[in-house]
C-alpha cells in the first residue's frame, strides 16, 4: 500500500477523499437522523398508552401498544373511557377541525392563485396607463412584514362581523400576496409574445387566451406555488388563533394547541396529543409525498423572494 | 420567511426587457397605453381590492392605531405619543426585545452554519433528490406540530431526550422550564424545523457553481476543504446574503413555538417581542400600545431590510 502511495501521487489523495467522503456520509446520516427522529417518536408514542409510557419512557418501540390515543384526539372514546385511559375528557374532535382546516387552506389558495394569476397577467401582458406605477405598489406591499398588519386586520374583520368564521380566517390572504404576484408576472413575461400573437390572430380574445393559453402553459410555476401556499395556510397559527374562538372555526393548528391545554389531572395526555399531531400533520406530508420531486426542485426557485 | 426582498433588486433587468419586446411585436397593430384598459381593470380587481383592505389600509391603520388609546370595545383616542413614551419607558418591552434579539442570534447562527454544511454535503456527495426531499421534512409540519413534538421529548421526567442525557451519566435538563435553557431550545426547535428549507435555498445556489471549477482546482491538488474556502463559500456569498437576511427578518417574527411551549414563561424568560404583542393586544386589550411596538418592530425589519439592499449590491460586485 504504502508503495503504490509513493508511487503515484493520485493516490494518497484519492484514498484521503474516501475517508473523508465516510465522514461527510456519517455527517448526513446525523443529520437526517435528528431530522426524522421526531416523526417516529411521534408515532411510537401515539401508539403507547399513557399509564405504559410513564413507567417505561425510555423504550424505542410503543410501549402498551393501543389505539386509544387515536380514538381520544379523534372523539371516538366516551368521557368516562377517555379519562380513565388518561385523556382529559374534554371535548374536542378533530374531524371538524380537519375539515375546516380544509375549507380554510382550499379557499385561500384557489382564490389567491386565481386572482394572483389575472394581476400577474395584466402587469405583464396587458398595456394600460400606471400599470409601473401599481406594480411598484404592490412591490412596495413586500416590504411590509406579515406580522405588522395582524392587529390592525384583526380589528378590521372584527368590524366586518367576521370573528370566529372560517372566511374571516380566510380573507386577508385570499386575495393576493405580493410574492404571488410577483412570482407569476415573471413566469408570464418569459412567455415569447408568439404564443399569444398566435392565438390572438385565431380570433380568441385576451381573456381566452389567459385562461385557455398562458394559464396552462404556468402550470408548472402555478402548481408549485400552489402546493406551498397549502402548506403555509394549513400550518398557519397566529392568525387562526386571533380570530376563532370556538369550534365553528377552530382549524387544526390551534386545536391542537387547545387540545395540549386540556391537561387532565393526571399529568399531560401524551399519547392523545401526539396522535392528535399526527392526524395534523398528515394531509401535508402525504400531500408532499405526492408532489415531493417538483416541490423539492423548485424550492432554491421560489425561495429566493 | 414572510418578507421577502430580492426581487425588487433584481426585477429592473427584466423587467425592462419583457414588455419591450412585447410591445414592439404589438406596437404594429395597437398603440402604446391603449386597449387593454378595461380588460386590466378587470383582471387587476381582485388583487387590488385585497391589496388595498387587507395590506395598505391595515398598515396605515397600523400606524395610526400606536398614537392611540384603543380597547376595541370604545372608539380609539388619540393620545399622541404617549404609548411610544410608555415603550421607552418599558423594562418588559426591552426585556422582550433582548430576548429576541438573543433567539434570533442562537437560531439563525446554528441554522445558517447547519444549512450551509448540508448544503455542501447535498452538493457534493450525492444528487439524491430523496435525500432533498427528507431534508425538507420539518418544514412541512407547522410550528405547533414542532413546538409539542420538542415539548413532549425533552420533557423533563419522560422525554426522549431527557432519558439519553440520563443514560449518559448526565443530569436531567429541564429544557423549557430553565430561565437559561428555554430560549436557547426554542431557537433549536425552529432550527430543526426550518434549516431543511434553509439548506435547500443555500443548496439551489450553489447549482450555480460551474462543476468544471471543482474539477480544475482539484487537479490543482486542492482538497475539499479547500475548494470550500476558495470556490464555494465566495461564490456563494450574494444567495448567502439574501438567505441570511431573510431568515433573519422570519425569525424576529417567531411567536408560534413560544406560545405552545413555555407561553413567554418561565419568569418572562421567553417573552419574545412578539408574544408580548399579542399579550398586550389580547390579553390587556392594549390595541394601541400593542400597536406601537408593532411599529417599532416593523421600523427594525425594514432597517434589516435596507441593510440587504447594501449587502446584496455589494455581493454582486463582489462576484464580478
Amino acid at each position: 500500500m504504502t508503495a503504490m502511495a509513493t508511487m503515484t501521487p493520485l493516490r494518497p489523495a484519492r484514498r484521503r477523499l474516501t475517508l473523508g467522503r465516510a465522514a461527510a456520509w456519517a455527517a448526513m446520516g446525523a443529520f437526517v437522523l435528528v431530522t426524522l427522529l421526531p416523526f417516529y417518536w411521534i408515532l411510537r408514542t401515539a401508539l403507547s398508552s399513557d399509564a405504559a409510557l410513564a413507567a417505561d419512557p425510555g423504550n424505542p418501540l410503543p410501549v402498551g401498544l393501543t389505539g386509544g390515543g387515536f380514538a381520544r384526539a379523534l372523539g371516538l372514546q366516551s368521557t368516562k373511557e377517555a379519562i380513565a385511559q388518561g385523556g382529559s375528557g374534554g371535548g374536542l374532535v378533530f374531524w371538524r377541525y380537519l375539515l375546516n382546516s380544509f375549507v380554510v387552506s382550499t379557499l385561500v389558495t384557489v382564490c389567491q392563485i386565481l386572482f394572483s394569476a389575472m394581476a400577474a397577467y395584466a402587469f405583464a401582458r396587458l398595456r394600460w396607463r400606471g400599470r409601473a406605477r401599481v406594480f411598484g405598489l404592490f412591490l412596495a406591499g413586500l416590504m411590509v412584514p406579515a406580522i405588522f398588519t395582524l392587529l390592525p386586520n384583526f380589528v378590521l374583520i372584527k368590524q366586518l362581523g367576521l370573528i370566529d368564521t372560517l372566511l374571516g380566517i380566510a380573507l386577508p390572504t385570499m386575495f393576493m400576496t405580493p410574492f404571488a404576484v410577483f412570482f407569476l408576472r415573471q413566469f408570464f413575461m418569459n412567455v415569447p409574445p408568439e404564443v399569444e400573437e398566435a392565438a390572438l390572430l385565431d380570433g380568441a380574445g385576451k381573456v381566452r387566451v389567459f385562461f385557455r393559453v398562458l394559464l396552462p402553459m404556468a402550470s408548472t410555476p402555478v402548481l408549485t406555488l400552489a402546493v406551498l401556499t397549502y402548506i403555509t395556510s394549513w400550518n398557519d397559527y397566529f392568525w387562526p388563533l386571533m380570530v376563532s374562538y370556538s369550534d365553528s372555526s377552530r382549524v387544526l393548528t390551534v386545536a391542537l394547541d387547545v387540545f395540549r391545554a386540556q391537561t387532565p389531572q393526571t399529568g399531560t395526555d401524551w399519547s392523545g396529543l401526539m396522535a392528535a399531531t399526527l392526524v395534523a400533520a398528515l394531509p401535508m406530508l402525504v400531500l408532499f409525498g405526492i408532489f415531493a420531486r417538483r416541490i423539492v426542485g423548485s424550492v432554491g426557485f421560489t425561495g429566493i423572494k | 420567511m414572510t418578507v421577502a426582498s430580492s426581487p425588487p433588486s433584481r426585477l429592473p433587468p427584466r423587467g425592462v426587457a419583457g414588455p419591450q419586446s412585447a410591445s414592439k411585436v404589438r406596437g404594429v397593430r395597437e398603440r402604446e397605453g391603449r386597449g387593454d384598459g378595461p380588460l386590466a381593470a378587470l383582471f387587476i380587481a381582485p388583487a387590488l381590492l385585497g391589496f388595498l383592505v387587507f395590506l395598505l389600509w391595515p398598515t396605515l391603520r397600523g400606524i395610526y392605531l400606536s398614537f392611540t388609546r384603543f380597547n376595541l370595545l370604545t372608539p380609539a383616542e388619540w393620545v399622541g405619543l404617549d404609548n411610544y413614551v410608555r415603550m421607552v419607558n418599558d423594562p418588559i418591552f426591552w426585556d422582550s426585545l433582548w430576548v429576541t434579539v438573543e433567539y434570533v442570534f442562537i437560531n439563525i447562527g446554528v441554522q445558517t452554519v447547519t444549512a450551509l454544511a448540508v448544503a455542501v454535503l447535498l452538493q457534493r456527495l450525492t444528487r439524491s433528490s430523496v435525500l432533498r426531499a427528507v431534508v425538507l421534512t420539518p418544514y412541512l409540519v407547522s410550528n405547533v406540530v414542532a413546538g409539542i413534538v420538542w415539548l413532549w421529548m425533552l420533557d423533563t421526567q419522560l422525554g426522549i431526550g431527557n432519558e439519553i442525557l440520563q443514560g449518559l451519566g448526565l443530569g436531567r435538563v429541564p429544557f423549557l422550564a430553565d430561565e437559561t435553557w428555554a430560549i436557547p431550545t426554542i431557537a433549536l426547535i425552529n432550527v430543526w424545523r426550518h434549516v431543511g428549507y434553509t439548506a435547500l435555498l443555500l443548496f439551489a445556489g450553489l447549482q450555480a457553481v460551474p462543476a468544471d471549477m471543482y474539477e480544475a482546482a482539484k487537479v490543482d491538488g486542492a482538497g475539499e476543504w479547500r475548494m470550500f474556502w476558495r470556490i464555494t463559500l465566495p461564490l456563494l456569498r450574494p444567495v448567502l446574503a439574501v438567505v441570511l437576511i431573510m431568515t433573519v427578518i422570519g425569525s424576529f417574527q417567531v411567536f408560534d413555538t413560544v406560545a405552545v411551549t413555555t407561553a413567554g414563561g418561565p419568569a418572562n424568560a421567553t417573552n419574545v417581542l412578539q408574544y408580548y404583542i399579542y399579550g398586550s393586544a389580547f390579553g390587556r386589550f392594549q390595541f394601541g400600545y400593542a400597536s406601537a411596538m408593532s411599529v417599532a418592530l416593523l421600523v427594525v425589519l425594514s432597517a434589516i431590510t435596507f441593510v440587504q439592499y447594501r449587502l446584496t449590491r455589494a455581493g454582486h460586485t463582489d462576484l464580478g
